[in-house]
């Protein structure tokens, strides 16, 4: 009982970064339609400027905030500068998810070129060591601080889309373009906006698990997959949905690792989105975009 | 440049090749119900299309005026701006929000003072949208989703309100009651520009109208004549002629005079 407890919350926190991944792809894949493959690449550029900031001496609240900033930047010219030329010019959605692959292999290799291959240490002021007991679980002080920032990352896009004007714009542009272009919303500041908040989603993830994994340019390859696969098996529309798959998959692998054998950690969380994609195509809370016939 | 909305000579093309429009001309004036009638596939929706800016790079040829101001080219979001608010044939609503937030979204850009009194006149108009606020507007009927569509496009306050088969697919009951909105709404000072199959309901609403085939305008004038027109009444409202006898059932087409 104690060790299910102790794996379930380990998974969880796990989970909150996922999620964090996650809400990010469907943000991008609901309001644009495009799977965003340098989604982690992005998050892992800036995770760099934030590693860069922190080793000339500024402080890391001030890391924090100007890796958002570069991620946010990042998200929103290319979308500007490259996707939405693409789709303007007529590129089919195939095209526009290259673009994306392209993308993910450039900034790949600016880091390579900056920083060079080799894992550097992210000097982080939250220990992973430092343990608190709570009940019969054991929490280090770095997965509480990495829930916290799942939660409060999902609870601010949650606000932002639900309870303001301009996450109503959102919501109308990601369902209906024309019909927000012909009502005078702003769509293209509307959607650049939906692909920076993305981008700073996927960072503040970076930034929690730059800790526990090595800095080097292909560290956020991993958890991209398993932000990806959860937003599947969420359902890619569905931003509840990403949260959710998140969680599951988090614990699901967690419980493997901890029962089974550590090997079969991925595999397993693999094998249920398999299982869940075969009995439900949509995801679990996804909703099929309805096409007016 | 007395007209509100003049087109002139426009040509619209599908895939750089196909033409939709093919030199087409109209003026419609400030106030009153302008129709454009025609058959399946005349150029009567891309029409409006081109007026809203939403084909990229089109009109080929020729200008568009609104106001004054040469708006062929421009973004849709600054068309809207101006003024002109189209609503598609398939309503455009965003069909997951709720009927409020829908309505909320026509306010897009308003600060004014006139908002509570807007949103009153369209619930007065329109009083089951009041009750339906909280639903999704996928719930609505099609009558229901028309109207939702007539009053967001309301409160834009439009200049020109740009419609495209807004009796498509209703019982003749629930058409005719959308078309006395019509004739409401444009006793307020809009100008409706209306794209209709149904020329009989659009005829009895209109002012003037142009009958569209083909790309062309083959005719135009104001409602009655075109009403009256030996062609147009045989085509669109499938009157008179009826007189020969069976025997000598004509089994060639009958030229039309345009």
């Amino acid at each position: 009982m104690e060790k299910l407890l102790q794996y379930s919350f380990t998974g969880l926190s796990a989970g909150a970064l996922y999620a964090l991944v996650a809400l990010g792809i469907v943000l991008i894949y609901r309001s644009t339609r495009v799977l965003n493959f340098a989604h982690g690449d992005v998050a892992m550029l800036s995770t760099f400027a934030a590693f860069a900031l922190l080793s000339n001496g500024y402080g890391f609240p001030l890391a924090l905030a100007g890796s958002l900033v570069v991620g946010a930047a990042l998200g929103i010219s290319f979308y500007l500068s490259v996707l939405a030329r693409a789709q303007r010019e007529g590129a089919n959605l195939l095209g526009m998810v290259a673009l994306t692959l392209g993308l993910a292999l450039i900034l790949q290799g600016v880091a390579v070129y900056i920083w060079g291959a080799e894992p550097v240490s992210l000097p982080f002021p939250i220990s992973s060591t430092k343990t608190y007991r709570v009940g019969v679980v054991v929490v280090s002080q770095l997965a509480l601080a990495t829930m916290a920032a799942g939660i409060v990352g999902s609870l601010l896009l949650y606000l932002l889309v639900q309870k303001t004007r301009f996450g109503l714009a959102m919501r109308a542009t990601s369902e209906n373009l024309m019909a927000a272009q012909t009502l005078g919303i702003p769509t293209r500041l509307v959607l650049s906006v939906s692909w920076g908040v993305a981008s700073a989603l996927g960072v503040v993830a970076g930034i929690f698990l730059a800790p526990a994994l090595l800095l080097d340019p292909f560290f956020m390859l991993d958890p991209f997959l398993k932000g990806f696969a959860a937003a599947v098996l969420g359902g890619l529309n569905s931003l509840p949905g990403a949260v959710v798959g998140a969680l599951i998959l988090g614990v699901a692998e967690s419980l493997t690792g901890g029962y089974l054998t550590i090997q079969y950690k991925n595999t397993l969380a693999f094998i249920i989105i398999i299982v869940v994609l075969l009995v439900r195509p949509e995801g679990l809370l996804g909703k099929e975009f309805k096409e007016r016939v | 440049m007395s007209a509100l909305l003049q087109v002139s000579s426009i040509e619209t093309l599908y895939f750089d090749r196909i033409y939709a429009l093919f030199g087409v001309s109209l003026e419609v004036e400030e106030g009153g119900i302008f129709t454009v009638l025609g058959p399946n596939g005349a150029g009567k929706t891309t029409l409006l299309k081109t007026v809203a800016g939403l084909l990229k790079d089109q009109p080929k040829k020729g200008e568009i005026h609104f106001a004054g101001q040469r708006i062929d080219g421009w973004q849709p979001e600054a068309i809207a701006r101006l003024g002109v608010v189209y609503v598609p044939e398939d309503r455009g609503l965003f069909r997951e929000l709720t009927v409020e937030e829908n309505l909320e979204l026509g306010l897009w850009g308003r600060h004014d003072a006139g908002i509570a009194k807007d949103l009153a006149f369209v619930y007065e108009m329109f009083p089951i949208l009041r009750e339906r606020a909280r639903q999704q507007a996928e719930t609505l009927s099609g009558g229901e989703q028309q109207m939702l569509a007539l009053g967001r496009a309301m409160l834009r306050r439009p200049r020109l309100l740009m419609l495209d088969e807004p009796s498509l697919g209703l019982a003749p009951r629930i058409a005719k009651s959308v078309y006395e909105a019509l004739t409401a709404i444009s006793k307020t000072g809009t100008t409706i520009l209306l794209v209709e199959q149904n020329a009989r309901l659009a005829l009895g609403v209109a002012q003037r109208g142009a009958i569209f085939e083909a790309g062309r305008v083959v005719l135009e004038g104001n409602a009655r004549e075109l009403g009256d027109n030996a062609d147009v009444r045989e085509v669109y409202l499938g009157v008179g002629t009826t007189e020969e006898p069976a025997k000598e059932w004509r089994l060639y087409r009958k030229k039309r005079r345009w």
